[in-house]
């Protein structure tokens, strides 16, 4: 704690405490989770936070379920970048039934996972604008969003809880549209996001007003299990993608962006630099993306396709066997990681050899994250706090699982 | 430097603790150290200190429910990450269901504050010393443990969802 900040806390005078309820500022602030603040002034002294208020049971529901319905559960953990949550789940199962998924597959998935880690950075990159008084630069991005949500529709059928892919690959092959769309987007894209970065990654005011707000050092930052851009952004490079790299991303070469001071400004640059960073990936990914099939040779989980179902003994015997879950799981215990937008997301996994997971845990970063909020924002404004909520991309879902 | 493997973790881990390693099998590649639940702060804030084997990163705390497991029915799982090594392993401490005590680790690692609330709100398993050990996702007048294996999803109206069909056979039914 630094001496300013000693002489704030000794000289509130409890007479001049107030308790007040923060927000609302962030759509969830509505009341989906709560911060009552005690404040001297401006200066927030203490403050406690209550979560839950959307906790929907996902590991309770997930033993209930066989492996091919937890998918549509993990969409709503951090709903604005599904599709990693999506993957990151299938790759666990791909795991623990240990299937080798074909390169085409790995590198179609890294190109989703990229865009969805573009889509999440910029909202929340936008919104940080938001809070400091920036609006034109959150409707801007908007735009640029929508055209990755096109690409995702294309190749799912949904926008925003997306259930992409299946155990084994892919619904479907990139179609002609996407294809077109991509190649499009990824001619378009890098401009208009310079013009967006522009607007606020060198403007004065908008530094002045991140600078320092919310600020946590590295040492504190691993203490509390941080990752992702929260931790980059306070020094720290780790990287699931780099540590222990998953799909082929050991193909790619990208670098992990580091901030000094881990305050708003160093957590917006982070995650401005990974965008840069997603779209040297996802032009790596395709311009290299190998020829092949969009799915693993995996019929006792993929689905057969409804034609043969209709047609092909076999295909309808497996098809049956998928739906009535007859498919023989092994017994195991794995754990598989993958870098979300909000960091290291994680499934413990622990089969019995049943249809459904007998435990299943989800590491969510914005979970174990968000606990240190109190720490971060102890002794500043309240609009600092602001800022401070919205640059570490607290996403309800994923907080309560 | 040399990055170390499971088998030099668990060496290292067995000549200091001895007999406080109760078992241990490698699941999927990844350690699995069955320890002394009384030790197993120990174990950690040791393995945090250690210069080669320097555990820096609490990845997630879990509980897990073997109710036919008699007098060691709860396991709380460690899965900590070692850096500098690139390895992550796990230390579980099984529990019995009348003694659902450990001690709290969140003197070694702030973050394991709300692992263990978590824990606690879906499992029940006490942490002693925890600052402040309270329900963290459910309402705090909950006055059960839900994700104990006797609390079933109702699943009201299918008759087919029963564990039968799960691919387990159980007297219960």
């Amino acid at each position: 704690m630094s001496d300013a900040l000693k002489d704030i806390l000794q000289q509130a005078d409890p007479a001049n405490i107030a308790t007040i309820n923060f927000g609302p500022t962030h759509p969830s602030t509505h009341g989906i989770f709560q911060n009552i603040l005690k404040v001297d002034g401006e200066k927030i002294i203490s403050s406690e936070q209550t979560v839950g208020y959307i906790h929907r049971a996902f590991e309770k529901l997930a033993e209930r379920r066989p492996y091919n319905q937890i998918t549509p559960i993990t969409d709503r953990l951090n709903y604005c970048s599904s599709p990693i949550n999506n993957i990151g789940w299938e790759m666990t199962v791909e795991k623990l039934i240990g299937v080798e998924i074909p390169k085409r597959v790995q590198y179609m998935r890294v190109i989703i996972m990229e865009l969805a880690r573009i889509a999440d950075h910029l909202i929340c990159n936008s919104v940080i604008g938001v809070d400091a008084g920036a609006l034109t630069s959150f409707f801007y991005p908007f735009s640029e969003r929508e055209k990755i949500y096109e690409l995702y529709e294309e190749l799912s059928g949904a926008r925003l809880t997306t259930n992409m892919g299946r155990i084994g690959g892919f619904e479907r092959d990139f179609s002609p549209v996407f294809h077109e769309k991509l190649k499009s987007f990824l001619k378009t894209f890098p401009k208009a996001f310079e013009e967006f970065d522009s607007m606020l990654a060198r403007n004065r005011i908008f530094m002045d007003r991140t600078k320092g707000a919310g600020p946590i050092s590295a040492e504190r930052a691993l203490s509390y299990s941080f990752s992702g851009p929260n931790l980059r952004a306070a020094g720290v490079d780790y990287d699931v993608r780099v540590m222990s790299p998953y799909s082929s991303y050991e193909d790619f070469d990208f670098i992990i962006p580091v901030g000094v001071n881990g305050d708003t400004y160093d957590r917006f640059m982070v995650r401005q630099e990974e965008i840069r960073q997603s779209i040297r990936i996802i032009e790596q990914a395709y311009n290299n993306l190998p020829e092949g099939d969009f799915k693993a040779d995996l019929p006792d989980f993929y689905l057969p396709a409804k034609a043969d179902v209709y047609n092909n003994m076999e295909a309808l015997i497996y098809h049956f066997k998928i739906i009535m879950g007859e498919t023989e799981i092994p017994a195991g215990e794995v754990y598989h990681s993958v870098e979300g937008g909000n960091g290291e997301l994680g499934f413990y996994l622990i089969s019995d050899g049943g249809r459904t997971p007998y435990r299943l845990q989800f590491r969510r970063p914005c979970f174990i994250y968000y606990q240190a909020y109190p720490e971060m924002i102890k002794g500043m404004p309240i609009s600092d706090a602001v800022l401070t909520l919205s640059s570490i991309n607290v996403i309800a879902g994923e907080l309560d699982a | 430097m040399e990055k170390l493997n499971n088998q030099d973790f668990l060496t290292a881990i067995q000549a200091e603790f001895g007999t406080a390693v109760l078992n241990h099998e490698e699941a999927y590649g990844m350690l699995n150290i069955e320890a002394e639940p009384k030790k197993i702060h120990a174990m950690i804030s040791w393995l945090q200190q250690h210069p080669t084997l320097s555990v820096n990163y609490l990845t997630n705390i879990a509980a897990v429910h073997y109710p036919e497991n008699l007098n060691r029915e709860f396991a709380v799982v460690y899965q900590m990450h070692s850096w500098k090594n690139n390895l992550r392993f796990r230390i579980k401490g099984y529990l019995a269901k009348d003694a659902l005590q450990i001690a709290s680790i969140t003197d070694l690692f702030a973050g394991a504050n709300w692992m263990e609330r978590e824990t606690y709100d879906f499992y029940g398993v006490e942490f002693t010393g925890h600052p402040d050990l309270r329900r963290i996702l459910n309402m705090d007048d909950m006055d059960y443990f839900p994700m104990r294996k006797e609390y079933v999803l109702e699943d009201a109206t299918r008759e087919d969802k029963d564990d039968r069909f799960f691919g387990r056979n159980t007297n219960e039914i």
